[in-house]
This record gives C-alpha cells, structure tokens and sequence, in this order.
C-alpha cells in the first residue's frame, strides 16, 4: 500500500494542531472550529479509506492464501540508530485492531469537533474564551492518538502514550481560572505518569532480553507457524521464541523475567485505563469539558491500555500467570465502579465510573481468552466491545453534554423529567442505556454476550461475577436515565426559560451515534478482527442460553430501576436506610481518594520528605554554609595587610626575599 | 673590589625607596638600584667572561629602558599630582580592599 495516505492521516491533525495553534489567536472563533473540523473530516474520510482498503482489498499484502489478515508494515522510518540493536523507528502499522481504531478514533474525534462547535458557546451564541486553544489541543490529541495505535514498535507507542497523556492533561485543565480543574489535571497526569514508570520499566526488561522494540517479532515469537501473519521470516520468529524460552530462567521474586516484563507493562495500561488502584484519576478527570470526557476518557485514550494488551496478546499468552493477573484486576474493577456509579449524583460521574467498569469489561475478556476456546473468542468480544462501548459511551456523555449545557449544573437533582423539554437528548440517551445495559438488539448485547461465553469458558466464577457486574450496571444506567427524565416534574427556576434541544451541530453527532449504537452489533466482527488474523463466524457458534441468561439478568436489572426510580417515592431512600454503611462507603467511593491523601501526606510526606528535607536544610545546605562562613571570616581577619601603603609592600617583599635566600642558602649549605 | 660600591649604591637604593615620602625622591631611589645593577653586569662580564660581551649590552639596553620607564614614571606622578595635588606616597593610599 501506498504510503501517502497514512502519512496524511498523522499529518493532518498534527499540521492542524501547529495552525490553530500558532495562528488561533489570529482567526476568529468560528474560522478556527470550522477549520478544526474539516481537517478531522478530511482525516476521518482517510482513515475509513485505508481500513477499507485493508479489510475488503484482498491484496495479497494484507491477507493470505488461507484467508489470515496479515500485519502490515506500511512504513518504517529508522529515526534514533544508537547501536545495531538500540534502534528506534516511527512508522506506520496496518492490522485488524489498528484498522479498527483508526476508524473509532476518527469517527468519535469528528463528532466531537462538530459537537464542540455548539457546546462550547452559551445560549447567546457567544464563544468561550480559548475556543481556538480548545481545538488545536483536539487535534493534538487526534493526532497522538492516531499514532499511537499505528505504532510499529513498542518505543514509538510509549512515545504517542506520553503525548496523549500531556494532551489528557491541557484539555482536563482547559478551565484552567477553576481550582478544581488544575488540582485534577494535575491528578490524571501524577497518577499516569506513576502508571508509565511501569511501563518504562517493563519496555526495557522486555526489549533488553529480546534485543528488539519490534511488535511484529515480539508477537510473532510466541506462536508456531505464525511468522507469515505478523509479517516476519520464520527464523526471526524462533530466534525471538528461543530468547524467551532461555529468559524464563532468571526468576526474580517468584516471577520469570517475561512475567515481571508484561506485569509491568500492564501497569501502564492500569494507569491509563483507570484500573483499581490507579483509577482515582477517571473521576476528577470529569472536571474537562464534556466534549473531551467524550473523546478522550470515554471513548478512546482510556481503552489504550486495553488496546496495549491486545498488541501484545501473544506474548501474554505465553505467560497465562500474568493474564490471570489481568483477568482478576479486570474483574474487581468492574464490580467496584459498578457498585459506586449505583450511588453518585454528578451525571458525569456516573459515567466516569460506568467507563471504568466497562474497560474492565474489556480486561477481563482478554484475560480470559484462550486460543482453545473458539479460536480466542475473548480477544475478539474485548476489541468488539471496544468499538461498541467508543459508540454508545461517547453518545452518553455527549447526551449529557447537552443536558449540563441546557441545566448549567452536573447534579441529576436538578434536571428531572426533562423528557418532555429535550426529546431529542431524551431518545438518543435512552438509546445509549439500551446499549449499554445489552439489551437485543443494540450494539451492547452482541459485545457484552461475546464477553460472558468466554468468560463461561473459561471460569464459570468469573462468569457468574460478570453477569453480576452487567446486571447492575444495567441497575445505574436506568437509575440516571430515569432520574433525569423522568422522576417528576421539572421545575423551571424563577427567571429562566424552560430547557430546550440543542442546536443541529450538537443533535447531529448525538443522532449519528445513536444510529450506530443501534446497527453496529450486527457487524460481523469475527470476521474482521481475531487475535491471529484467523476469520471467525461467531454467529455459527452463538450461545443462546447464555444471551437469554444476560439478556433476563438485564431486563430484571431495568424493571428493578423502573420501580425505584420512574415516579417519585420513598422507596430509594428505605433501601438506603437498609444498608447505611454499603451506602455511604460507596457514595464516597469506598475512600480511595482518602487512602491516597493519607499515604502521600501522611506516610510519605511527613515520615519520609520532611526528614529529607530536614537534613537538605541542615545538613547539606550547613556544610555549604560553613564552608562560606570560615572563608568569610578568613578573610576578614587577613584583609588590614592590604593598606594601600606601597612602602608597607616593599617591607614585607624585602623580608619574603630575604627569608627565602635565607633559607635556599641554609639548604645549599 | 669593584662590586663594593655597587653593593653600597643598591643598600641605598633600598633604604630610600622605602624611608622616602616624596614620589620623585622614590623614582631616584629605584634609579640608584638600577644603575648598581649595571655596574654589576659590567663588572662580571669584564673579570669573568672577558672575551664576551653580552654583559655591556645588557647594560646599555637596561639604560635604555630605564630612561623610558622614568618618562612613563615621571607621567604618572605629573597626573598624580593634578588629581589629587599630592605626591605624598603614604596618603596616597586609595588603591586597597
């Protein structure tokens, strides 16, 4: 394939960036989100063109006789040559997971930027101040994004990791005059940057045993006859595999080097996926404008982690150890969020956490799945609900967009039975917990249905745990659907004019994601994306006991939320009193924010950086300062020789002189 | 015998260059050192190397630049004497810590 379009489709957002960036300030508020937005249709046509071109070609660069999808390298730059082996290279890689983002990424990067061109401006049309600063920064991450799921090796991804994480960070803190917003920008980029430290670590042990960054050696190793799929010479592959097998030797507290190394290096992932325990960032992450928690926290920078672990999906099946690891940080994170997003009252949160849960959705299912198992079905069902949960969670914050930017408040206390008001918002929202909660035949039942059959084959623990975890958050999608729309009347606040439906740049993504989050579970996705390029037809092998199983525990799910929480009544509040201490652990997210304000103030910063700050001050700036004060005084107490007096001078010469002959005579003789 | 009077001319030199207050009287102090100097390039070179004659130049050319040093000297203390209107050497003591 040619490499031009690719190359387009990372220099377009990259070049938009520069321009909005540098000339923003120049060009008025519409130009710059016009401008922003074609530049992210022009993307999106390009990008949708070259996962077309991959998937339905047929070229013999992208599938095989056998009819495999194969990886393909598109381009290659050797950018830093530090030795034969240390080489770093930026290119562009083509397979079925990045085809797919590609597609994602640009589909929800666009309906963000057009959704954008109404939010961010009040009901007087007047733009917000750095509306051109807001849309450079979207096309920064665009363009990270975009890099960072064509990277071609492991390097170039940690790279594009870093910089949607610093794009996360500016757009989090886009109000930047509000307290809370610096304090939780400065929260998400902390707690990541703690995350990547793994991940650094994890990239260096790897590459250092196996001598090379490459994905497609790195994962061709693992699998027997396979070098063809990821593109490779078949003794390239062996060599990889033997490195591994000779580095399993070296144990290092009861893990092999290749266990530490994807330990590691999931960490990362935990970081940025918001896996317990490093997900307190997600929440206050919520602080940005709803358009970015869309983009970036809902829909795409969020799932990288998932997206890291599936690139390395056979390395990981090479150490079931570390999988199980990911399986069961998976399982416990889905059911935490679950539980807290049952009891928050800031919409966006609820979301926050219902995006937690769903990632860890998408963890499990890789983590369970197994080639023996038809074929690794989990892997499949994990990218499947990637791609539904990019719809339909972008579709639910953007819908929530527009109920905070009609409300001007985040509290579900003060929207209630909007439904007559904005029915647009209404029925697209509706749409988005229909598809979240796996009813048939929105896009989420197909995805989540894939997860439960490989989980059920896999553990049935793990599966009956899931089905719990879908159950309730069908439980909190209807309590916030029904809490904001229906409940009782909306009151209108004395002075103000009843709510309304959004203008057509903000109806418009929210019907296009609607349409998809209906259709896109009929998209035959084993097909187009398995762990090793191998078609599946996962129709052919549907469980429908275990669709009819997830199916009932959601519809039980909802009508148990219809008689909470359609019509006003007591009946929330009694199920409150009945579990105060569950109520108000979860309500304040089981305190782990307050476990970390405790170890960093408490433990590190008191017992560990004022005793090191104590002897900084005292000790080392005491030695310096002695050093100082002795010369100083020195100094002083020899200055009078200096007088001035010329005579005085020649004295003291004459002696010097004397003296020294005295003594060269004294040693002569 | 001859290196006694050159001996005396340079203790001189000494004791005036550091007793004297008046900057010209320290010029011919150091003038006196100068010349005993020369007196004894002149009488080494005639009672040890007699067949050489490095010495006398040497002599001629500190003469030389003595002269020249005394004119830069002799300025010096001319400009001296109009900024402050004093060449007396020990109030002239501004040039310390």
């Amino acid at each position: 394939m040619d490499a031009t379009l690719p190359i387009l489709i990372l220099a377009i957002p990259l070049g938009m960036f520069l321009v909005l960036g540098l000339a923003g300030c120049k060009m008025s508020h519409k130009m710059a989100g016009v401008l922003g937005c074609l530049g992210m249709g022009t993307t999106l046509v390009l990008a949708y063109t070259t996962a077309f071109t991959y998937f339905f070609s047929g070229s013999p660069e992208f599938v095989n006789a056998a009819g495999e999808r194969l990886q393909a390298v598109i381009f290659n730059h050797t950018w830093l040559a530090f030795t034969d082996k240390l080489v770093i290279r930026l290119g562009f890689l083509l397979d079925p997971i990045s085809a797919m983002m590609l597609v994602v990424i640009t589909t929800i990067s666009f309906m963000v930027h057009l959704y954008s061109m109404g939010y961010m401006r009040d009901h007087h049309g007047v733009y917000e101040r750095g509306f051109q600063r807001f849309y450079a920064f979207l096309s920064l991450f665009s363009f990270s994004m975009l890099g960072l799921v064509v990277a071609t090796n492991i390097f170039q991804m940690y790279i594009f990791w870093e910089l949607v994480g610093a794009s996360s960070y500016l757009l989090i803190g886009f109000y930047y005059v509000k307290p809370s917003a610096v304090s939780a920008s400065k929260k998400a980029f902390i707690v990541t940057r703690f995350a990547d430290l793994g991940f650094l670590i994890g990239i260096l042990i790897l590459s250092y045993y196996t001598g090379t960054f490459n994905f497609t050696e790195l994962t061709s190793a693992p699998v027997e006859g396979m070098a063809d799929v990821f593109n490779v010479s078949e003794t390239t592959a062996l060599s990889v595999k033997s490195i591994f097998e000779s580095s399993a030797t070296p144990v290092f507290l009861g893990g092999s080097v290749l266990t530490w190394a994807l330990v590691l290096i999931f960490m990362g992932g935990m970081g940025k996926s918001a896996m317990l325990p490093l997900h307190i960032w997600l929440p206050d992450a919520m602080e940005g404008p709803t358009p970015v928690s869309a983009l970036i926290h809902a829909a795409t920078m969020v799932v990288a982690g998932v997206y890291l672990v599936a690139r390395l999906f056979p390395l990981y099946l090479m150490e079931v150890t570390a999988l199980e690891f990911v399986t069961w940080v998976g399982a416990f994170t889905a059911l935490y969020a679950a539980i807290v997003a049952c009891t928050q009252i800031d919409i966006k949160r609820v979301l926050a956490f219902s995006t937690i849960s769903q990632i860890a959705f998408m963890m499990v299912s890789l983590g369970v799945a197994r080639p023996e198992f038809h074929h690794g079905l989990g892997y499949m069902a994990s990218m499947f609900h990637l791609f539904t949960h990019a719809m339909f969670k972008a579709l639910l914050f953007l819908g929530a967009g527009a109920l905070i930017h009609a409300i001007g408040s985040n509290d579900y206390t003060a929207m209630h039975g909007l439904r007559k008001y904005m029915p647009v918002t209404h029925w697209t929202f509706l749409i988005g917990c229909l598809a979240i909660a796996g009813i048939i035949p929105f896009s989420g039942f197909f995805s989540k249905d894939e997860i439960l059959s490989s989980c059920l084959g896999n553990s049935t623990f793990i599966y009956i745990w899931m089905s719990l975890v879908a159950g309730l958050t069908a439980f909190y999608m209807f309590r916030l659907y029904y809490l904001i729309f229906w409940w009782k009347e909306h009151k209108i606040p004395e002075g103000h004019h009843a709510p309304h439906d959004q203008p057509w740049t903000m109806s418009l993504p929210l019907v296009i994601l609607a349409a998809i989050s209906l259709v896109a579970g009929f998209i035959p996705f084993g097909k187009f994306v398995t762990w090793n390029g191998h078609p599946y037809d996962f129709m052919a092998h549907f469980d429908w006991s275990v669709a009819a199983v997830s199916l009932c525990v959601a519809i039980v799910a909802i009508v148990l939320a219809t008689a909470m929480y359609r019509k006003e009544n007591p009946l929330p509040d009694k199920f409150r009193a009945a579990l105060p201490r569950l109520w108000e652990w979860a309500h304040h997210r089981f305190y782990w924010d307050e476990l970390y304000l405790f170890i960093t103030h408490k433990i590190i910063f008191d017992r560990i950086c004022r005793p090191i700050a104590w002897f900084d001050r005292h000790i080392i700036d005491g030695t310096m300062d002695a050093f100082a004060t002795v010369t100083h005084a020195a100094s002083r107490a020899i200055r009078p020789l200096q007088s001035g007096q010329v005579q005085l001078y020649v004295w003291w010469y004459l002696l010097g002189a004397l003296a020294l002959g005295g003594i060269t005579m004294l040693c002569l003789l | 015998m001859l290196l006694v009077p050159a001996m005396i001319m340079f203790c001189c030199g000494v004791y005036g260059f550091i007793t004297r207050r008046n900057m010209i009287a320290i010029l011919i102090s150091l003038e006196l050192m100068l010349n005993a100097v020369d007196i004894n390039f002149a009488v080494f070179n005639r009672y040890l190397w007699p067949e050489a004659t490095e010495g006398m130049f040497f002599t001629l050319f500190a003469i030389a630049i003595a002269a020249a040093e005394t004119a830069l000297a002799i300025a010096i203390i001319i400009n001296l004497y109009r900024s402050a209107k004093n060449i007396d050497v020990r109030d002239l003591n501004k040039l310390k810590y």
